[in-house]
């Protein structure tokens, strides 16, 4: 019985997140096997993706569920473990190097929420989140402030928010498609539920709205521009990765319940889109045999399949109308317009821009890597590719190999699962209204603690 | 609460001799200073939970003010997760430091070489399996 022992926790929001990791999560096994199978397992002396991935998934939902404060730790240090290992899968150079970054990186922040679990607890004397949650709203204000940054400051490092998201395009690129693909759409998005759960449950009113404001519409155009400069598929996806967060941390600062139902709609879309562009970047990988858009050119052509699983989500993450990218940023762009003030339309209007600006970086992927002809490669000249920011570790040797069914197979599937998110927004969105209805401190408690409401007290110390 | 102000100075300098250390470009300091500030964490966790008192086994005196064992509980399992990353860390250092030290000297093998010391092991191994069948006959003949 709470609150000795562990408590797990799974509202909707925590099944939401469950459901759709599981999917991409099984796409991008699917998809590995296909590459598995083609390539042989040569990279790797030991057979350790797989052990290491289900490791991964295992910390990954123990960081879901977690009622736990501590137990969020351990998830959050068991998927980073396993992070470690796949990054930098085969020790080879380029991998060590970014590796090392990641690692440490990692690391600090991790010890950044130990110290602030050790803090609450000092503060509160429990680490069980919905007593936190309890107690905190006794302590003093400047304490909770105190206690609220350091909490969001190591949840901001796992997002990759601005000003600390600089390790991640540094970092996921280099590693294979479908272990890229996995953090881009997973690894983020756990940090993202933690600072949701911390804005709703153990620290609602906003008192750090004004501050999570900036760092959104910072992260969303500090991104984007990084985005902008890259030749390089992997690292430009990377960047528009970090660069979208700041939706999600915009919709996070609003606040309103309409904000929260946005924000899950928004992860939900993001997760699928992003892993399924970085599978797609790796199958283009294999066909064009480098991931520049200043080498490849005539896949239209050659590789049409790929063409239209490349075109579906880019479109996505771009919000062109109907798709789930622009009913996401829509209904987030309405819930902060609905509580108004200057700053938050000025991220409203650093998120348009930042919309309108991935779509100029995946429309340029599109006329480069597709539209162009092949023989045009050679000496094209255009200002678009001119200042282009090739990757470090392309060294312009062009490798192609043969796409196996599976691989095109398990990106159909995550492709279809992202138009069904649009398909199916009725529903999803109601859904997520009542996800986010739930996210409320008090149902928390009450659900942890099933005598709350006529007690008031919880737990005996 | 009561705290030690010992083991607030011995905090205070884990961590800043931890982040110091950190700071430096070698990433054996790096690993170093990350024990320092693991360390320290730990010892903040230990600090925070609370006063002194007896080991927390229910005995003797049912109303004696015991320590709470549970920051004890997530202090044990914080230097198992930094003893974990630290093995990793050590062996990423190492491979980095071959990879910067030796690479140049022992060039990296290509797929055809690859497959050359392949063949070689196989008959190697081909070798070494028609010995010891050579061996164990002689043994049977031997006994017989």
């Amino acid at each position: 019985m709470p609150p000795f022992g562990i408590v797990l926790y799974v509202d909707r929001l925590s099944a939401i997140m469950l459901v759709i990791s599981s999917v991409v999560l099984l796409g991008v096994l699917l998809y590995s096997v296909g590459q598995g199978i083609a390539d042989g397992d040569k990279d790797t002396p030991l057979s350790i993706f797989h052990p290491a991935y289900l490791i991964l998934a295992a910390g990954l939902f123990d960081a879901f569920v977690a009622g736990d404060l501590f137990n969020m730790y351990v998830g959050f240090e068991m998927l980073l473990a396993a992070s470690f290992v796949l990054l930098t899968l085969g020790g080879i150079g380029p991998r060590i190097r970014s590796g090392v970054n990641y690692v440490v990186i990692s690391l600090v922040s991790s010890v950044f929420f130990l110290a602030a679990i050790a803090i609450i607890f000092g503060a509160t004397g429990t680490v069980n989140i919905a007593q936190i949650a309890e107690r905190i709203a006794g302590l003093d204000f400047n304490t909770q402030l105190m206690l609220h940054t350091v909490l969001l400051v190591g949840f901001a490092v796992k997002a990759a928010v601005w000003p600390m998201s600089f390790w991640l395009p540094e970092s996921y690129p280099t590693a294979p498609a479908p272990i890229t693909a996995v953090f881009a759409g997973l690894l983020t998005k756990v940090g993202i539920y933690a600072i949701i759960r911390t804005e709703t449950v153990l620290f609602p009113g906003g008192a750090l709205q004004v501050p999570l404001m900036v760092v959104a519409g910072m992260t969303l155009i500090v991104g984007i521009l990084g985005a902008l400069a890259q030749a390089d598929i992997k690292r430009l996806l990377s960047f528009t990765l970090v660069s979208h967060i700041g939706y999600m941390v915009f919709g996070i600062a609003v606040g309103t319940t309409q904000a929260d139902a946005a924000v899950i709609y928004y992860v939900a879309h993001h997760i699928l889109v992003q892993t399924t562009l970085f599978l797609v970047a790796g199958l283009i990988e294999r066909v064009g045999g480098t991931t520049s858009i200043t080498k490849l050119g005539g896949l239209l052509a050659s590789a049409p399949v790929i063409a239209m699983l490349y075109f579906i989500p880019a479109m996505n993450l771009g919000g062109i109308p109907p798709l789930s990218g622009f009913l996401g940023k829509v209904s987030l762009f309405f819930s902060g317009a609905e509580v108004g003030g200057w700053l938050i339309w000025t991220v409203i209007g650093l998120g348009a821009l930042t919309s309108l600006l991935t779509l100029y970086a995946l429309a340029r992927i599109w006329n480069m890597v597709f539209w162009r002809g092949a023989e045009e490669v050679a000496d094209y000249e255009s200002p678009l590719i001119d200042q282009l920011q090739e990757a470090e570790e392309d060294d312009g040797r062009v490798v192609t190999k043969e796409v196996p069914k599976l691989m095109i197979g398990a990106t159909s599937v995550l492709v279809v699962a992202t138009v069904s998110l649009t398909i199916f927004a009725g529903p999803l969105f109601d859904l997520a209204d009542r996800a986010s209805g739930q996210l409320d401190q008090t149902t928390y408690i009450s659900n942890v603690f099933p005598d709350y409401s006529n007690a008031g007290q919880v737990g005996d110390d | 609460m009561n705290a030690s102000l010992a083991l607030i100075i011995a905090m205070a300098g884990l961590f800043g001799a931890g982040i110091y250390v950190m700071l430096e470009r070698s990433l054996t300091r790096v690993l170093i200073g990350f024990l320092l500030v693991g360390n320290a964490v730990n010892i903040l966790i230990l600090l925070m939970s609370g006063g002194q008192g007896p080991a927390p086994i229910l005995g003797d005196d049912p109303n004696a003010h015991t320590t709470d064992p549970l920051p004890q509980a997530l202090i044990l399992t914080a230097i198992v997760i930094t003893l974990g990353s630290a093995a990793f860390l050590l062996a990423l250092i190492y491979r980095n430091w071959w990879l910067s030290k030796l690479s140049d000297e022992v060039p990296s093998v290509d797929e055809d070489d690859l497959r050359d010391v392949e063949e070689v092991f196989e008959t190697t191994s081909e070798d070494e399996s028609a010995i010891s069948m050579a061996l164990e006959e002689s043994d049977d003949s031997g006994d017989s």
